[in-house]
């Protein structure tokens, strides 16, 4: 098995090749075809990112060079490939994951003209390409073009249906805001080359103690604004509750399950830098939780199916930022293993739904679907019962190890800190509203009455089996998914998954709190969302419209955040664009552009005097310029 | 210093040069402009004598001062042109010739002033590069490839005035 | 004689040619002024050629060498030139002069300020 390093390129060539044959054949293959080179090239990824997980469970990882990508004095930075315990999770997460919604898009997008659905697959391709490569890459570098290329993919598939502006907008959107933390995240970059000489990871983690605490608060907030950027934080989430313009399966690869992770994966990635500065450590902590509580509030209150797990998905994200921020890294990344089965689920059902609908996505016209769609009921309720973390399904083990290491923050001894407290309550208060509205959507959807038109009634059906599938699969890894992290107080050395990151990942000396304080806290958070559940289905199993009012209406409207930014961001800017436009533009760079075609006009009716056909006059100038040469060159022999 | 007759010769014959040089673009009759050149050849065939390349003196007078400048001259008068059909420009341009015609002169000077300042030319024993028997044999063995080519450029000339010269 | 004098006398009569060649508009003299302009450079080969001769011949006397044929020759090289600058001013002047006399068949003048199709 030592061999199969060497062959690990193919891992993102495959997808690579799979858009390349999607993009320009997309007008020759038919759609079966399509499907098939699609799915087929992500299946073989996969197939090589077990090969790989085992090998580097059996401790066999490896960073492989290709080539010298970028040489420029004492810098280089080779194109290479880290294959290790975490780049290898995230790839059997990525392809996996994304095998799954592969396969879930080809019946779902059945509707498309082959161009179309042919140019949707090698973006999605394109998508799983830069994605491996993200995590891939041995070097900040590597991980930044994957980081863009992810970035670009997503802009183009939240704008797949261009034809409708609002989506375009929404891409825009989402463009934008990417690339304001990417620039933090290239600053970054460049002060790590400034500072260590270098952008592989070993190189910059084995320098980092050497690194001055300011350096390395510096650069880990940049490095989070990008993270924040890319996974949807505080103050840059609004793009994502927009990007579900996207086609679901999109939504369910890269704005849950996939993308909007690769901002955790940086920071776990980087941790070695994050845990020398306790500044960053903290803002990533309380901006993680802000945007956790915030998210799932607006949650509460959406009436739009993917809205609602839109919202859903920012507000998870946090919750990693958190876990991220007190220092469990594992933990994160744990969470984003088990977030990525279920929310991939969620979306994946919502689809179906959506799909039994035609194309219906407002949960207010829905209601009494559970008889109808079963499959698609049962895998939903599965989702809902995982991300509300109820044992022992896969949420319950992630998100109970976030919540532990919350409260453990800063304690040495066993006690808990203030400040542990405080995440831990908000923390497990932002757990119940997850509960609430996770289950509110739920019953909202599926039970009572149907609330839509006779038409739409008569058209619900069950999605076809290349639909369901995914979901019953992804329905069991969401019920499985977290037997790999039992905490060690259920099955002594149960949490395979940190014993597995532990040589990537730092972890926290000790396990200071006892075996039945942690059953009292997981207990009391079981208990509680199930209160919360109950609370939710006597409120909502059978939901009449009404309009929202008050501090419902608030939360309808998002916080009035976008609004906020509208204000006072986007119209100053509008306002200096247009300043820009209608006075800048028209008389310093048109007077300065029209004034050089004016000159050269002007220039050219005047020299054209000089061409008066009068050999004499010409040669006139022959001689003056005689002269003009013999002068110059007499005065510079000078 | 003593001043030699080649010295006295060289300045005499400069003087003339020059003098009828300026005759030749200040006359308005183009008759007297010919006469002028004429003379202006005569001199410069004087310095030809001076640096003792009687060849090309010979030469000078017989193809410029006699063939050529005949030829001018018979065309001028086969056109009858004089003193009143001569067109003048203005004094404006005129004097735009003169200005630009001394700035060259000028500048020209200024630039080639210092060249080999120390090299003077003098008459010395054996000095005779300019003599026909020493050109002629030079011409007839190294050069002979051109001076026959220019037979066919005179050729070619005669033929080409021929075919301008001709009514249609 | 030093060469300097050979030079400015040169640049002199060529000034004049040019000078002539701007301020006259019957193309006849102008021609003739180009003819001087000719003459004026032949001079100064002449003058260049001599002076490589006078200086060839000077230098080995001075080294008490034996005079050979070669050294005798040297410069001839100006002169020879001269010649065939001669052979075309002369076939120079027969074409032209048949130009002239065309453009004064056309347009009964020689003028050149009637030539001023160029710009066409």
């Amino acid at each position: 098995m030592k061999n199969a390093l060497n062959i690990v390129y193919l891992i993102p060539l495959l997808p690579l090749v799979g858009f390349l044959i999607n993009g320009l054949l997309r007008k020759h293959l038919s759609k079966s075809m399509i499907s098939v080179v699609g799915c087929g090239t992500i299946l073989v990824s996969f197939a090589l990112s077990i090969v790989m997980f085992l090998q580097v469970k059996n401790g066999d990882g490896g960073t492989i060079e290709y080539f010298n990508f970028i040489s420029v004095g004492e810098l280089t930075i080779p194109f290479a490939f880290q294959i290790d315990q975490l780049s290898s999770l995230f790839l059997l997460i990525i392809t996996g994951v994304g095998f799954l919604i592969h396969v879930y898009s080809t019946s779902y997008m059945q509707e498309e003209k082959p161009e179309h659905f042919g140019r949707y697959f090698s973006y999605l391709n394109l998508f799983v390409f830069s994605m491996l490569l993200l995590v891939m890459g041995a070097n900040y570098v590597i991980m930044f073009i994957g980081w863009e290329g992810v970035g670009l993919c997503s802009y183009l598939l939240i704008g797949y249906w261009f034809k409708n502006n609002e989506y375009n907008k929404a891409a825009n959107k989402a463009f934008v805001m990417n690339r304001i933390g990417d620039l933090a995240f290239l600053i970054a970059i460049f002060w790590i080359i400034a500072k260590t000489g270098g952008v592989n990871y070993g190189e910059v983690f084995a320098f980092a103690p050497k690194l001055s605490g300011t350096d390395a608060t510096i650069i880990t907030l940049l490095l989070f604004v990008g993270a924040a950027g890319k996974s949807a934080q505080i103050p840059l989430y609004t793009w994502l509750p927009d990007a579900m313009a996207g086609p679901t399966p999109v939504s369910a690869l890269i704005h849950a399950a996939t993308m909007v992770t690769a901002g955790i994966y940086m920071i776990a990635r980087s941790n070695v830098l994050y845990s020398l500065s306790e500044v960053s450590m903290n803002v990533v902590a309380i901006v993680g939780l802000a945007t956790a509580l915030l998210a799932a509030t607006i949650a509460l209150k959406q009436n739009d199916i993917k809205k609602v797990l839109a919202y859903s998905t920012v507000s998870q994200l946090g919750y990693m930022f958190l876990a991220l921020g007190v220092g469990a890294y594992s933990a994160g990344v744990f969470h984003v293993m088990t977030h990525a089965f279920f929310k991939a689920l969620l979306f994946l059902a919502a689809g179906s739904v959506i799909h039994a609908m035609s194309g219906e996505q407002d949960i207010r016209n829905m209601g009494g679907l559970s008889k109808k769609i079963r499959i698609t009921f049962i895998t939903f309720l599965i989702g809902c019962i995982a991300i509300a973390g109820i044992p022992p399904f896969s949420g319950f083990f992630s998100k109970d190890a976030i919540l532990l290491n919350a409260l453990l923050v800063d304690s040495h001894d066993g006690s808990f800190s203030i400040k542990g407290i405080i995440l831990y309550g908000v923390a497990l208060f932002t757990a119940l509203l997850t509960a609430f509205y996770m289950f509110r959507l739920l019953f909202i959807t599926f039970s009572g009455t149907f609330r839509g038109t006779e038409e739409q009634k008569h058209h619900i059906h069950e999605s076809p089996a290349p639909m369901t599938i995914p979901l019953i699969i992804l329905a069991v890894l969401s019920i499985i998914g977290g037997l790999i992290g039992i905490p060690d107080a259920i099955v002594k050395g149960g949490d395979k998954f940190t014993e597995f990151l532990s040589p990537v990942i730092a972890q926290r000396a000790g396990h200071p709190v006892s075996h039945s304080t942690e059953y009292m806290l997981m207990g009391l958070s079981t208990v509680l969302v199930g209160i919360t559940i109950i609370v939710a289905w006597r409120q909502y199993r059978n939901y009449k419209r009404k309009e929202a009012t008050g501090f419902a209406k608030v939360l309808e409207d998002k916080w009035y955040v976008d609004e906020f930014y509208e204000k006072i961001i986007v119209k100053p800017l509008h306002n200096f664009g247009g300043f820009l436009k209608n006075v800048f533009e028209k008389l310093v760079v048109d007077g300065l552009v029209n004034g050089v075609g004016r000159m050269v006009n002007y220039g050219g009716r005047q020299f054209r005097l000089l061409q008066s056909g009068q050999v004499g006059s010409y040669v006139l100038l022959m001689v003056l310029s005689m002269v003009i040469i013999f002068l110059v060159q007499f005065f510079l022999r000078k | 210093m003593t001043i030699t007759i080649t010295q006295i010769l060289f300045w005499i014959l400069s003087v003339a040069a020059l003098f009828s040089a300026l005759m030749v673009i200040t006359s308005k009759n183009p008759v007297h402009s010919v006469l002028w050149l004429i003379a202006t050849f005569f001199s410069i065939s004087g310095h030809y004598i001076l640096l003792s390349a009687q060849f090309l003196a010979v030469v000078n007078i017989i193809v410029y001062a006699g063939a050529i400048m005949v030829l001018f001259l018979f065309v001028i008068m086969l056109m009858n042109l004089n003193r009143e059909t001569e067109p003048q420009k203005n004094r404006w341009i005129k004097m735009a010739g003169a200005i630009a015609g001394g700035c060259l002169l000028l500048v020209l000077v200024a630039s080639l002033k210092n060249v080999e300042s120390a090299s003077t030319i003098e008459d010395v024993k054996g000095g005779d590069v300019g003599f026909i028997k020493r050109l002629g044999k030079e011409l007839f063995s190294t050069y002979v490839v051109p001076f026959e080519i220019s037979s066919i450029l005179f050729l070619s000339a005669m033929v080409g005035a021929v075919v301008i010269g001709k009514k249609e | 004689m030093p060469i300097t004098h050979y030079i400015i006398l040169s640049l002199a009569l060529f000034s004049i040619g040019i000078v002539g060649v701007l301020t006259r508009r019957n193309a006849i003299i102008i021609f003739m002024c180009i003819e001087l302009m000719l003459n004026a450079v032949n001079l100064l080969l002449v003058a260049f050629s001599k002076m490589h001769n006078y200086a060839a011949i000077k230098a080995a006397a001075d080294q008490k060498l034996p005079i050979t044929e070669a050294i005798l020759n040297t410069g001839s090289e100006g002169q020879i030139f001269v010649f065939f600058i001669m052979v075309v001013a002369a076939a120079e002047v027969t074409v032209g002069l048949a130009i002239i006399v065309m453009m004064y068949r056309n347009i009964h003048s020689v003028d050149v300020n009637f030539l001023n199709r160029l710009k066409h």
